[in-house]
């Protein structure tokens, strides 16, 4: 009961009223700015960095802890009420979401999405807190080698599991990784990639680079291609949910707990496996399956709850082995680093209140989550109607504000054009971010481990596998690498069948609104 | 890049030309890096160095280079990100991308000479005005109400002074 009364020491620093009203503040604006169209949780988290920069680690943490849990609500408020998810691990919910809001239950299906995000956030950060200190005891005696060996991992799952394409992904995580190595290397002070410019000497800053790649990147290809015909957004009440429905979603809300925690804890990245499988799973116990397809509450509960639940467990790898498994990590990351807190196994131990608060900052956020944003459902709602040029005037004034505001330096506001052109080519071409932006932060991480491990064994290559650890990591590696593409040849089994009864459905969808 | 059109339904071998172009630019990316790591110095009694990264992740680089062009030569075509607010069937819009590219540029080189609260207002009301608002005396009130707004938000609420410009003393 250790662990529960060093939560409830955090709970307590955290709710003093001045954190109470970061907190607040923190989950209205990651509301507000993740139900905008076209900014997802990352990007929300990215635009919103520069504030945090006049205030002490810990507030900044609560605002931040609540910009991450309002951005991921306010996402999933977007898919159900347009039909068109912002990011992947949206997409199970806007199926049955968007049928239910045309439906005229949009109002069910936003409460049964909030609620079911509230649970799955409260049970995902109780197993934050009770899974980080072991993990992190367990880490602190992980040696160089095998820890260059989970961050391979991690990147392999990331870049050739995840997403449709192995080429593009590997070349989405090789651009990331170059732009990692841009800057000063630490053990011999030699400039690398800086092409003699010496504002480059200190690296990239990451926000600089998330930014660029979401902000920039995303308004310039959302500027080639915007919409012109107006996108018809379905009107809400205040969302409410009748005894059928309570009953209805309970199962898939602790189901899809169940699957999103594990994904979102273990260094497989993301929310878009575990939702898809809550997704399939609810469809196969539930006993009105013919309403799938057709806006079954069941279908909107289970992923939802999934996806919240894998967004608390990303902050396990996050905490005890400073490793970040999903873009918002990454950044989060990087706002921890800018407060001189460098997440890993000795954090736990070097700064054990902090986390503690962090936590509990988590759980009130999760909470006021729910208690602001029932009530305000329609008044976001109406935000999805924002004129568009004015929307995106806005990205763009506030990522160049942020750029600039980090050292007031212009060079900054180049630097954001250059990775927002990076931005606009990698979504041109259809290569994924996530590789990407880990091989930012992941790169420069995992070259030092290669050279702690090698410095060891006097340069021999054997010093990457002295550890038994290692050894088993790289035969998971290799088996991520091998058997998914056996499998596929194999009958073309399960999955691929039960994705393309969906896509079809969302086809037909479309072509009847056109 | 005129090709960039995301094409639509069956048809032969389809050659998306663009990626030819991202696999020079990876390519050439990937040599450099490789270029660069040779001119670095491996310190004496450092069995690794500073060397060995860079040679992985550039040649790693052109390795890719070289598959993305066979691939294209093959048929392999991207498919555009999709989102909220954007129709693929439409030819990409250069002529509003260069603008707001413009306007970017432009505050980049005029924020340090007259100052944040000046270039962001015109930024916002610029890229308005580039993404096809007509609101054009709106757009610039909320412009100097976000850009005035931000100043004093960051110094008198974070203490970081941005470049106040030709507004020096007033501001």
């Amino acid at each position: 009961m250790d662990t529960l009364n060093l939560l409830l020491g955090g709970l307590g620093n955290a709710l003093t009223l001045e954190n109470l009203l970061f907190a607040a503040v923190g989950v209205l604006l990651g509301t507000f700015v993740g139900v905008l169209p076209g900014i997802g949780p990352a990007m929300a988290v990215a635009l919103l960095l520069p504030i945090t920069f006049g205030l002490e680690a810990t507030q900044s943490l609560i605002l931040f802890a609540g910009i991450y849990y309002g951005g991921m609500y306010g996402g999933s408020t977007t898919s159900i009420l347009l039909n068109t998810p912002g990011e992947s691990a949206s997409v199970m919910t806007a199926i049955e979401g968007n049928k239910m809001a045309k439906r005229g239950r949009a109002a069910q299906a936003l409460a049964t999405a909030a609620i079911g995000s509230f649970i799955a956030g409260t049970i995902g950060t109780l197993l934050v807190a009770f899974l980080t200190p072991w993990l992190a005891d367990i880490a602190v005696d992980i040696g160089a080698p095998s820890f260059f060996a989970i961050m391979l991992l991690s990147l392999v799952l990331v870049t050739a599991v995840l997403g449709s394409s192995k080429l593009r992904g590997f070349i989405g995580l090789f651009i990331g990784l170059t732009i990692g190595l841009v800057g000063i290397d630490l053990s011999t002070g030699q400039a690398r990639l800086t092409a003699g410019v010496l504002q480059l000497a200190d690296g990239v800053d990451i926000v600089v680079v998330a930014v660029g790649v979401f902000a920039i990147g995303e308004a310039l290809w959302i500027a080639a291609h915007l919409r012109r015909a107006p996108i018809d957004v379905i009107p809400v009440g205040r969302p409410f949910m009748s005894r059928d429905d309570w009953g209805r979603s309970w199962g898939p809300w602790l189901r899809g707990t169940a699957l999103g925690f594990p994904f979102g804890a273990l260094p497989a990245g993301g929310a878009e496996t575990p939702t898809f499988l809550s997704y399939v799973l609810e469809r196969r116990l539930s006993r009105k399956s013919e309403e799938f397809g057709h806006g079954a509450i069941e279908g909107v509960a289970g992923p939802e709850a999934a996806n919240n639940a894998s967004a608390a467990g990303m902050f396990v790898p996050l905490l005890a082995l400073g490793l970040p498994v999903t873009a918002t990590a990454a950044v989060l990351l990087a706002a921890m680093r800018t407060y001189g807190i460098v997440p890993g196994p000795t954090l736990m131990a070097d700064q054990p209140d902090l986390v503690w608060t962090l936590l509990g900052a988590l759980l009130i956020g999760n909470t006021l989550l729910l208690l602001i944003n029932l009530p305000l459902a329609p008044l976001w709602a109406k935000l999805l109607q924002v004129p568009r040029p004015q929307l995106y005037a806005g990205i763009l004034f506030f990522a160049s504000l942020g750029a600039y505001a980090v050292n007031q330096s212009a060079f900054d506001i180049a630097l954001l054009l250059v990775f927002g052109a990076v931005g606009f080519a990698v979504r041109r071409f259809g290569i994924p971010i996530l590789p990407l932006i880990l091989g930012v932060i992941i790169g420069p991480l995992m070259e030092t481990r290669m050279r702690e491990a090698l410095d060891v064994s006097d340069g021999a290559i054997s010093g990457l596998f002295n550890e038994p650890l290692a050894i088993v990591i790289y035969v998971l590696i290799v088996l991520a690498l091998v058997v998914p593409p056996i499998l596929e040849r194999r009958g073309r089994g399960l999955v691929p069948g039960r994705l393309d009864d969906t896509s079809d459905d969302r086809t037909d969808e479309s072509e009847v609104r056109r | 890049m005129a090709d960039a059109l995301t094409p639509r339904g069956p048809a032969p071998v389809q050659v998306d030309r663009g990626q030819y172009l991202l696999a020079g630019a990876l390519a050439v990316v990937g040599v450099y890096t490789v270029i660069d790591a040779r001119g670095l110095n491996v310190g004496f009694g450092d069995p690794v160095g500073p060397r060995v990264f860079p040679y992985v992740i550039g040649v790693g680089m052109v390795v890719l280079a070289v598959l993305l062009a066979l691939a294209t030569a093959r048929g392999d075509v991207a498919q555009g990100e999709e989102g909220e607010d954007i129709d693929l069937t439409s030819p990409p819009d250069w002529v509003t991308v260069g603008k707001l590219v413009g306007i970017l540029v432009l505050n980049l080189l005029l924020v340090n000479i007259i100052g944040w609260a000046v270039t962001g207002a015109l930024l916002f009301a610029g890229c308005a005005w580039a993404l096809g608002s007509r609101t054009l005396v709106r757009d610039l009130l909320v412009g100097v109400v976000l850009s005035v707004g931000s100043w004093y938000g960051f110094y008198v609420g974070l203490d970081v002074p941005l470049a106040p410009g030709i507004l020096d003393g007033i501001l």
